[in-house]
């Protein structure tokens, strides 16, 4: 079962490395890992993606919570919350595709950005589905690469996250 | 008041109450010998930094003081990986400093450069390369803080050749407050209660006890509680002397060789109450066969330890000594006659044995027995790991907590003799005996030069069999007897090997040389080195084979 943990770390230097190390020694497999500021200077914010099934993940906070430089971990997955994913994708895109590209990119809300004799990028944002349909209907189109970022969450509501109870 | 780098280490362990360093100079930690020259505090120099951190480590184990370490960067800190993996496995307080290259090498591939932060983190407790000087007397308050509360274990200091020389204001920490860092001490009450409840319930309880209780000096408390309740008691590796091993309702270590007692109770039993044990695989055996009636109760400091290998029905997160205590209030004995008179049944038809008759090889099990009749069991054993540290284990009585110094989690070679260098610097009157086997103590057998030097008078019990004992019973039981690589033929003269280093030696070939080897050893002063001859093809029984059930014993019959 996929599971989303936000993990609230010090920004101290071989951090990322603890959490990922920790992961990967203990047999738990990264999905998807994103690392950003927080609104407290000194603080990081990891959102980490996992297929886990309830007594690892259960395991996994443990663990992660005996490391000394994190401070928080919370289990999003059963709490009402938005997660969203940045993708930049770099289509082929000769002159006579360019509007069907374009059509198609504002049905998903997505935004063209750059533009070269033969190709576009486009960035689109969304949750898994949405960005799975989105390229799923750029594969006709041709796609040359894709970057993203990596999912990100948040709780819905005025609750934070360091309310969640683990 | 300024001070260098290489200066507040050492005030730091000053402040720390640290007496004794172990470990070895080099490159860079030059500046921090130095200053170890200057201000005299003690330090044990060893023959390989191995040595050191076993030392450091078995000095821990006995005195429940944090151990202490230096080695320099590059090979000597990777030399300490093996050291600092065993502390961290048994959950033992250390420190150890290393020195580092200096700030505008690190990531050149400089001489002697290696990335220990990076090498150790998975087994540290946590670690630390310092980059600024002024966080120095932060960094070490931290380490010896973290080393030495909640569930304890090693702690590494890197340090930057330059920064030692570097000069900052210091002032030590006499607080340290780590906002991410929270161990919970006392026992959640309501858990508590509910525990003493069905403690009172139970039919056929059983104390299964681990390091945890050494570790938080709970050995009273455990004994009180099994006393007042009427509840048998079995101990792990790590957690021998938990209970006095004459006390009459111990049963012996559980597990892959555990007794036939221990087993069957926790096979038996309807409630289990783990104690500062964590379930290892040695002890459970096939997990979903162990234990099948019973209800768990799990005693731990690490809430990470609940439910990593087995369903708990009612955890306590807490210090154990705490929690102890505090159900020692509310306990009252169930209805355990019947059971404790099934179990004690056990013990009396189902002991370890061997045989040992006249004319006959002598047997491994019977040095040991004979150790602890010598010794009237008041020595502080140390072990290497294979048969002789089962043999240890079953046959030596350990009637006192922190008496039994053994790798057990890690399961290292080479660990008995600096470990037991260190316990005798802990106390440096008490009798301390490393048994080992003769594949063991050739993995620092280097450290008898330092035995000699300092004059530490560790008496070593080599269990001599010419064979990696516990790997050709593998090979025997589970390999069809094919012997491969196990056998050590060709080993040097161990005697002759403990001369060589003005150290004494004695050897036994036969039952009746054993006791008076024993006490040629215990009545020469300094180390010593006993070779006792036993029977090569000895195996170390009662045996579970892996992954199968605890109560499939092969050679626990009855008498």
């Amino acid at each position: 079962m996929k599971r989303i943990l936000a993990i609230l770390v010090e920004d101290r230097p071989g951090v990322l490395t603890r959490v990922s190390g920790l992961f990967s020694r203990r047999g738990y497999n990264i999905q998807n890992i994103a690392v950003g500021r927080t609104m407290e200077p000194g603080i990081s914010r990891m959102t980490v993606s996992v297929e886990a099934d309830p007594v690892t993940v259960e395991q996994i906070v443990k663990q992660l919570n005996k490391l000394v430089n994190v401070l928080k971990v919370s289990d999003l997955t059963d709490e009402a919350s938005v997660a969203r994913e940045l993708m930049l994708v770099k289509v082929k895109a000769e002159p006579g595709r360019r509007s069907d590209i374009q059509q198609m990119s504002a049905t998903f809300r997505a935004k063209i950005i750059d533009i070269s004799p033969d190709s576009m990028i486009i960035e689109v944002t969304g949750d898994d589905q949405k960005l799975q349909a989105f390229l799923m209907m750029m594969q006709e189109f041709g796609i040359k690469e894709i970057a993203s970022t990596g999912k990100i969450s948040l709780l819905r509501g005025s609750k934070i996250t360091r309310d969640v109870r683990v | 008041m300024k001070l260098t780098g290489a200066q507040m280490v050492l005030a730091c362990l000053e402040e720390e109450n640290v007496d004794i360093i172990f470990g070895y100079p080099g490159g860079a930690v030059l500046t921090l010998y130095d200053e170890i020259f200057k201000k005299g505090i003690k330090h044990i120099l060893t023959r390989h930094e191995q040595g050191a951190v076993h030392a450091a480590d078995g000095y821990a184990r006995a005195s429940g003081k944090t151990g202490v370490v230096f080695a320099t960067s590059g090979p000597g800190a990777t030399n300490l990986v093996t050291g600092i993996a065993t502390a961290y496995m048994d959950s033992i307080p250390l420190v150890a400093i290393t020195g580092q290259v200096a700030k505008p090498f690190i990531g050149t591939d400089a001489f002697q450069e290696a990335d220990i932060t990076g090498i150790t983190m998975p087994i540290t407790k946590h670690n630390y390369l310092v980059r600024d000087i002024n966080e120095l007397p932060m960094i070490l308050k931290e380490a010896f803080h973290i080393a030495g509360t909640g569930r304890k274990g090693p702690v590494l200091i890197d340090i930057p050749k330059d920064l030692q020389v570097e000069e900052a204001d210091f002032v030590y920490p006499h607080k340290v407050e780590i906002s991410t860092y929270k161990p919970t001490y006392e026992g959640h009450p309501g858990q508590i209660a509910k525990a003493s409840s069905v403690i009172r319930k139970a039919k056929r309880p059983l104390l299964y006890a681990g390091g945890g209780v050494i570790s938080s000096a709970a050995h009273e408390e455990l004994l009180e509680l099994s006393r007042r309740a009427s509840i048998p008691v079995t101990t792990t590796l790590t957690g021998m002397g938990g209970v006095p091993g004459d006390y009459e309702l111990f049963l012996g270590m559980p597990g892959m060789h555990g007794t036939y007692a221990a087993n069957n109770a926790i096979n038996e039993s309807d409630l289990l109450i783990a104690v500062g044990a964590r379930f290892d695989d040695r002890v459970t055996g096939k997990l979903n066969t162990f234990a099948p009636q019973a209800q768990i109760i799990h005693i731990d400091i690490d809430p990470a330890e609940i439910g990593k290998n087995i369903k708990t029905h009612l955890p306590i997160v807490g210090d154990v000594k705490n929690v102890l205590k505090e159900m020692l209030k509310r306990v009252k004995p169930g209805e355990t006659e019947q059971w404790c008179e099934k179990v004690l049944a056990w013990k009396k038809d189902y002991p370890l044995r061997y045989r040992q008759q006249a004319g006959d090889c002598l047997k491994p099990q019977y040095v040991i027995e004979e150790l602890y009749r010598r010794t009237k069991g008041e020595a502080i054993i140390t072990t290497d790991v294979g048969q002789h540290q089962m043999w240890a284990a079953q046959y030596y009585r350990f009637n006192n907590p922190r008496t039994l110094i053994s790798s057990g989690g890690l399961g290292t070679m080479g660990f008995g003799f600096p470990a037991a260098m260190g316990a005798q610097m802990a106390f440096p009157e008490k009798l301390v005996i490393c048994i080992a086997g003769d594949g063991s103590i050739q993995m620092n057998s280097q450290e008898l030069a330092t035995a000699v030097c300092y004059n530490i008078p560790v008496k070593i019990a080599i269990i001599n069999n010419q064979y990696l004992g516990m790997v050709r019973q593998w090979q025997k039981f589970f390999y069809d007897g094919r012997y491969s690589q196990s056998c050590l033929a060709g080993s040097p003269d161990f005697v002759r090997l403990a001369e060589a280093y003005g150290a004494s030696g004695f050897r036994a070939k036969s039952p009746e040389d054993v006791g008076a080897v024993i006490e040629n050893a215990l009545n020469t002063p300094g180390p010593v080195v006993m070779d006792f001859q036993v029977d090569p093809e000895e195996n170390v029984l009662p045996m579970v084979a892996p992954n199968t059930s605890i109560v499939e014993m092969i050679g626990g019959e009855e008498r």
